[in-house]
């Protein structure tokens, strides 16, 4: 926690958790999947689904999908922008259950040149979020730091050749997670940075061998 | 940040430097930022409080329809300076209705420690610039000491309602606006530390019983006394009288009770309040609506 974190943030009311941190969950989502979004399949689970509405989690969550931040003044209003943009949504409740975190929703999300991602967020209080899974792959970032997530083949060496690259540039690692979905399929690295990484870098990434996917969540 | 405030008083007289600046200095380590770049972002922070104020507007309510308008009720009353604790305490209420009711009503707000609390700090705050027109500069300076007494709590016991209930939350909030109160007259750390204790004991046990789960009923209503208790505090504190507990050890009490209490009155919204009768009654209708 930093001072920051005790006066602040400035946000949309009423409740961190259930509006700014809906509002975040559903920003991180969009800028994770980098395209304009054509339609979103919301699920809230736990507390989201039974005190959601008098919160405006829905309201929130959607604003976030449109790209608004906590204090945007225009989240009460996401429903109606959301239709004027011609993005098409619903939200149901789901019957996830991750224990220890009350707060989650699940993105089906599709974009509007055809791509496709699923992302469970969570709600963790303070206006705080962890996002838990992207395409089926369990993950664990809290979204407040430029964040890379890479995609490869789940064979030996993928650390030792992203680690130069990012010394090339002068990053520095703050955390760095391994995850797979089963043995020999997609391996995933999770990888928090001190510094924002370049346009170029992520090519550099993005044309090793091996290497299906990267994602860039930049703070800027 | 400063795990007791104790710690804070020591390095104010050792490096002679404010309170305040203790506290700046020791975030500007941790987050890498300036003096100059951590003071830009507290005005923000400031501004947006004014602004949290400005931007009432009495005719919203908020989407239960439980809240809204009470901050203009109060207005009309304070226009015509009948209110019985007198025209600056009337402000001080108006302002944490305002500003609580905005919340609730989706409007923007600064967490100060949380949303649900929002209208303490900036009520007490705003009110005392209006009254003895301080500069902008020395309102954030009271920001940061309320920011530090914040810091000390959330590490000593917790900000949250969920925790520790209401008493972390409005609690919590009155000691902060208490000794910025404090500060802003000549106050060193401890005395700052002095108000912050007496604030706090008086909503020691406070429970977190929100109707339907809502940041309604009551917590719109406590912000009033989580604001006027911190100018009392502050009074008695500027009168010279001291508390009898020291802070730090009042926040420790806090926890203690905070871990001694039912999970139905910790934001659960099942028991207190949110089970009377009444609460329950709302509670179904509210279900109903949707």
């Amino acid at each position: 926690m930093n001072l920051f974190d005790i006066i602040g943030p400035i946000m949309v009311g009423p409740s961190s958790s259930h509006t700014a941190g809906a509002c975040k969950i559903g920003n991180v989502a969009r800028r994770l999947f980098g395209e304009e979004i054509k339609s979103a399949e919301v699920f809230f689970m736990g507390s989201f689904s039974s005190t959601g509405k008098g919160h405006g989690t829905d309201k929130a969550i959607i604003a976030g999908l449109l790209g608004m931040a906590v204090d945007d003044i225009e989240i009460p209003d996401s429903f109606e922008i959301a239709e004027k943009r011609g993005m098409k949504f619903s939200i149901k409740t789901g019957n996830e259950d991750i224990e220890g975190k009350p707060n989650i929703a699940r993105m089906n999300l599709v974009g509007v040149n055809g791509k496709k991602m699923t992302i469970l967020g969570a709600s963790v209080g303070g206006g705080r979020i962890e996002i838990l899974e992207i395409d089926g792959v369990e993950t664990s970032f809290s979204a407040e730091s430029p964040t890379l997530i890479i995609q490869n083949e789940d064979k030996p060496g993928y650390v030792a050749e992203v680690a130069p690259i990012l010394v090339n540039e002068h990053v520095n690692i703050a955390t760095m997670q391994l995850h797979r979905k089963k043995r020999g399929t997609v391996a995933v690295m999770v990888i928090e940075c001190d510094q924002e990484i370049s346009v170029s870098c992520i090519a550099a990434l993005r044309a090793l061998p091996g290497v299906l996917e990267v994602t860039y969540l930049s703070m800027m | 940040m400063y795990n007791s405030l104790s710690q804070i008083i020591k390095e104010e007289k050792v490096k002679k430097i404010p309170f305040w600046k203790v506290v700046q200095l020791d975030d500007c380590h941790e987050e890498e930022l300036t003096e100059d770049e951590s003071m830009a972002k507290v005005l923000e922070l400031y501004t947006a409080m004014k602004e949290s104020v400005a931007n009432y507007d009495a005719k919203t309510k908020s989407r239960s329809a439980l809240v809204g308008g009470n901050g203009g009720k109060v207005e009309e009353r304070n226009k015509k300076h009948e209110m019985l604790c007198g025209d600056f305490m009337g402000s001080v209420i108006e302002k944490a209705l305002k500003i609580a009711e905005s919340n609730a009503c989706m409007k923007r707000i600064v967490a100060s420690p949380t949303a649900g609390s929002c209208g303490v700090v900036p009520a007490v705050l705003i009110s005392l610039q209006e009254r003895d027109g301080f500069s902008d500069e020395k309102m954030c300076e009271a920001l940061y000491v309320a920011a530090g007494i914040g810091g000390v709590i959330a590490a000593k016991a917790s900000i949250s309602g969920a925790a520790d209930g209401c008493q972390a939350e409005i609690g919590s909030a009155s000691a902060m606006a208490a000794g910025a109160a404090v500060y802003l007259y000549g106050g060193a750390g401890a005395d700052i530390s002095n108000a912050a204790a007496l604030a706090l004991k008086n909503l020691l046990g406070l429970a977190c019983d929100p109707v339907a789960g809502l940041v309604e009923v009551p917590c719109v209503k406590r912000n009033v006394i989580g604001a006027t208790n911190a100018i009392t505090s502050a009074d008695l504190t500027l009168a010279g009288i001291k508390s009898r507990i020291p802070a730090d050890e009042v926040f420790e009490a806090m926890h203690q009770i905070g871990k001694n209490m039912n999970v139905g009155i910790k934001e659960t919204a099942e028991g207190g309040l949110a089970t009377t009768k009444t609460g329950l009654k709302i509670t179904e209708a509210i279900r109903e609506a949707d």
